[in-house]
């Protein structure tokens, strides 16, 4: 049979020399530094690493949803006509952009969520961590919104739409695709974010892999399956949102 | 109709587009034209006149009756107005089709199947078959002008309000589109159209309002405009735009 070169070979075949190339040189690596592999201690623990898996994957989907919505109500309020609102949203923004997320952790769960009494961590761990990127993408969501020209927008009260018409109709369809990149990388920093809800006490997959090596003495036997299982989410996470860009694709 | 303006004025931040802008309309113009000079205000004058727009300061009434000065009357009385711009301002998201039923369901309450009929009527009666399902990309500017008209024809409107439909069109789709204006206007449509085309406004415009430095310098029927201009601005006006047609 006629094998035919389609321009996809070659892209196929460079990502399988490049693979190939890293993998070597990491080898090479550890080689050159004399580790010493020890998987069968960490094996014995592999239920406890899905179970960390599907914790960080759980409550990183629960936090995207949470940080979209929570970022496009203060992309809302930033645009808001009252002043206050204006203030009380671009206030919120600076302040959860400009500090530390493992400040805003400890401060959010051990002291207002303790003086709430709301006792879930889980909970109180997907609002915080959400709440931190909604700050980012309400950046993200403002510079799209704001990108849709004025005569767009004169073209919307020209045809009769009301202002919640205007960004159902004309504005929302046209934003979606110029915040859609910088959307896709927030949510993949979110995702690697939730390593740090283990310092309220969730037992996600980086605070399982750090109990894994201890346990088993292997240094850094653990970190390896850990990359690769963020990335099993991340890859395809990266793929979706270049696929609904090309949908969303036309010319203006 | 009758549109009359008292001192109508409108700034935008330090600029003011009109400054005291009055005029009246004798009480059965049809198709009235703005001219005067680029920067002169007409095309903010339509604005107001079309409710796209409030004033500051002065008012509109349109056959007695005072247009709306509060952003919901507005939106009311825009719904039953139609607007062309000069970039002709299609929705880019969607097709020639879609940007003409979207208004339609969402504004005028009709059902898809209405939408799509009233929708494929125009776009067919202004040349537009087999283009139904085009984003405005994939049109010529004339095409795109077309579509723009029909999304404004669509609800069929009171008044039909053009701005400079044709300024960033060649000499070819001018005459396309300006063939559509002219049957709109001989079939009894109300218009308001403000233009450089100035043989084109001799034909189809029985009043005429001449702007220059944000204020109505002359509002007269086109037909004593045009032969003989009381202001010696509108005199030079009309002398160095017929210089080379």
């Amino acid at each position: 049979m006629l094998v035919k070169s389609t321009p996809q070979t070659p892209r196929a075949l460079w990502a399988v020399l490049m693979l190939l190339g890293l993998s070597a040189g990491l080898y090479a690596m550890f080689l050159a530094v004399d580790y010493r592999w020890n998987w069968s201690g960490v094996w014995k623990y592999r239920a406890q690493f899905g179970i960390g898996w599907l914790t960080t994957l759980g409550l990183s989907l629960a936090a995207m949803l949470v940080s979209v919505l929570l970022g496009f109500v203060l992309m809302l309020g930033c645009r808001a006509r009252r002043e206050p609102l204006r203030m009380l949203s671009g206030g919120v923004v600076v302040l959860v952009r400009g500090s530390p997320l493992l400040v805003q952790l400890l401060i959010g769960y051990y002291i207002i969520a303790e003086a709430l009494h709301l006792g879930q961590p889980m909970l109180v761990g997907i609002v915080l961590l959400g709440a931190f990127h909604a700050a980012y993408l309400a950046e993200i969501f403002r510079g799209a919104v704001e990108s849709i020209g004025a005569s767009q927008l004169e073209a919307a009260r020209a045809v009769g739409f009301d202002k919640a018409q205007t960004y159902r109709f004309v504005i929302i369809p046209q934003a979606l695709r110029r915040a859609l990149p910088g959307t896709t990388g927030q949510l993949v920093s979110l995702l690697k974010d939730s390593s740090l809800l283990s310092v309220i006490g969730i037992e996600e997959l980086v605070q399982k892999v750090k109990v894994m090596n201890a346990a088993s003495y292997a240094p850094l036997e653990g970190y390896l399956p850990l990359a690769a299982a963020y990335l099993i989410v991340t890859l395809p996470l990266a793929h979706l949102a270049r696929r609904l860009e090309r949908r969303f694709a036309y010319e203006t | 109709m009758r549109l009359e303006a008292r001192a109508v004025t409108k700034r935008y931040g330090a600029h003011t587009a009109l400054d005291g802008a009055a005029f009246s309309t004798g009480d059965d113009a049809r198709v009235i034209a703005l001219l005067g000079p680029s920067g002169g205000g007409k095309s903010t004058l339509l604005r107001v006149l079309g409710c796209l727009l409030v004033p500051e300061e002065g008012g509109i009434t349109l056959d007695g009756r005072a247009l709306p000065h509060d952003e919901d009357g507005a939106l009311i009385e825009r719904r039953g107005n139609g607007f062309v711009f000069q970039g002709y301002n299609l929705f880019p998201h969607l097709t020639a089709l879609q940007n003409i039923t979207l208004p339609l369901r969402e504004v005028h309450g009709m059902t898809a199947t209405q939408a799509t009929q009233r929708a494929l009527e125009l776009l067919h009666r202004l040349g537009l078959q087999g283009h139904e399902h085009k984003r405005p990309s994939q049109l010529s500017g004339g095409q795109q002008q077309r579509a723009a008209i029909a999304r404004a024809l669509a609800p069929k409107p009171r008044l039909l309000l053009l701005d400079e439909p044709t300024s960033a069109l060649d000499p070819v789709m001018t005459g396309e589109v300006l063939d559509v204006i002219r049957e709109l206007a001989e079939a009894g449509q109300s218009i308001l159209l403000a233009t450089h085309e100035i043989s084109f406004a001799r034909k189809v415009a029985d009043w005429v309002v001449f702007l220059a430095a944000g204020q109505v310098q002359e509002s007269s029927p086109a037909a004593a405009f045009f032969t003989q201009p009381k202001t010696e601005l509108a005199r030079q006006y009309l002398e160095g735009l017929s210089k080379y047609r």
